[in-house]
């Protein structure tokens, strides 16, 4: 399962100008997305299950994205939290799912914040059956923030607080900065 | 421009991979202490620049230079580590290092079944006659 939607994740980078292969590419990757989010519950019956599988899996995608994600687009170490939270809206989710959220709903201290997608380019043609009402459908998408920010010293929380799919107007991430992960040195012989 | 040799750290202290072209010279201690020496190098000398700097430090520790040999460092934000020891002619490998950190990271993007967070790259074969810089990567996956 990670190792297929590793592959699926890899294969459907960087979006540029629309061309009709373009859309074809986009709606197998909507597809193929949602057929692993049926697999999975088929394999687990039992939304709050599928997602943590969902938010496990996106962790395994962010701690290898972030080294593609370095690697083209050059960006070096943010500062604080306020340029990291920019980077990560205006260009890796424009990098690899073609959408620039909106950053927005800073918390008076600075360390939590909202990202407002008003198009989430995997819940195209999706709709929730009743009976998955607790089902994140995109959780996908916070593990993968988790693991790319935790592989640059950041540890954060991540998670859905609007989904379209379940009634809200707008999908709203809810990003909270948890700490800094301290560099250690590896245990020799001192 | 001769590229003597060139370590790549993954952010845990191990050494991802080793090449060397052109050293007359060996260290005298095995490559694994030799690794750690590195390493460990690396690390002091980044924390003694830190703490000793006069200014706010933007980019911290890039490289230093002996008579013989200048030695080139580049780190990712995510903890990789990529050393190049070569002449004294070049002024500034930043973009090459970066480079060379682009090609390689992609293999470890691409390979669906490796399992440590770190790319783990196998082969990295260099093709260089000493006085040029050419670079060609190849990637086999970890398994």
């Amino acid at each position: 399962m990670i190792q297929h939607t590793s592959r699926l994740c890899k294969g459907y980078l960087s979006k540029k100008e629309s061309d009709a292969s373009d859309d074809l590419n986009s709606e197998l990757f909507t597809l193929t997305y949602g057929a692993l989010v049926t697999q999975l519950c088929k394999d687990y019956e039992n939304d709050e299950e599928v997602n943590k599988q969902l938010d496990k899996m996106g962790y395994n995608i962010g701690v290898r994205l972030i080294e593609d994600f370095l690697a083209r687009s050059s960006i070096g170490r943010c500062q604080d939290f306020r340029e990291t939270a920019d980077v990560i809206a205006k260009v890796a989710f424009k990098m690899y799912l073609g959408i620039t959220p909106s950053v927005t709903n800073w918390s008076p201290a600075g360390d939590e914040l909202s990202l407002i997608l008003e198009s989430n380019p995997l819940v195209d043609f999706v709709e929730l059956p009743d009976n998955h009402s607790s089902l994140v459908y995109s959780n996908l998408l916070c593990g993968v923030l988790r693991g790319a920010l935790e592989m640059v010293q950041m540890a954060v929380d991540v998670k859905f607080a609007q989904d379209t799919l379940r009634g809200d107007n707008v999908t709203e991430i809810r990003m909270k900065f948890i700490k800094r992960m301290e560099e250690n040195l590896p245990a020799g012989d001192e | 421009m001769t590229v003597h040799n060139l370590y790549i750290f993954d952010r845990n202290g191990s050494c991802l991979h080793y090449g060397e072209w052109n050293r007359k010279k060996q260290a005298g201690i095995s490559k694994e202490e030799e690794f750690k020496l590195m390493y460990g190098m690396l690390f002091s000398i980044r924390s003694f620049c830190s703490k000793m700097s006069p200014l706010d430090m933007k980019d911290g520790f890039l490289t230093f230079q002996t008579s013989k040999y200048k030695l080139h460092y580049y780190e990712t934000a995510t903890g990789i580590k990529i050393i190049m020891n070569t002449d004294l002619g070049v002024p500034n490998a930043k973009d090459i290092l970066h480079q060379i950190y682009s090609t390689v990271s992609m293999g470890g993007v691409s390979n669906p079944v490796s399992l440590s967070p770190s790319p783990s790259l196998l082969s990295l074969s260099f093709l260089s006659p000493p006085s040029s810089l050419s670079l060609s990567l190849s990637h086999s996956h970890c398994m």
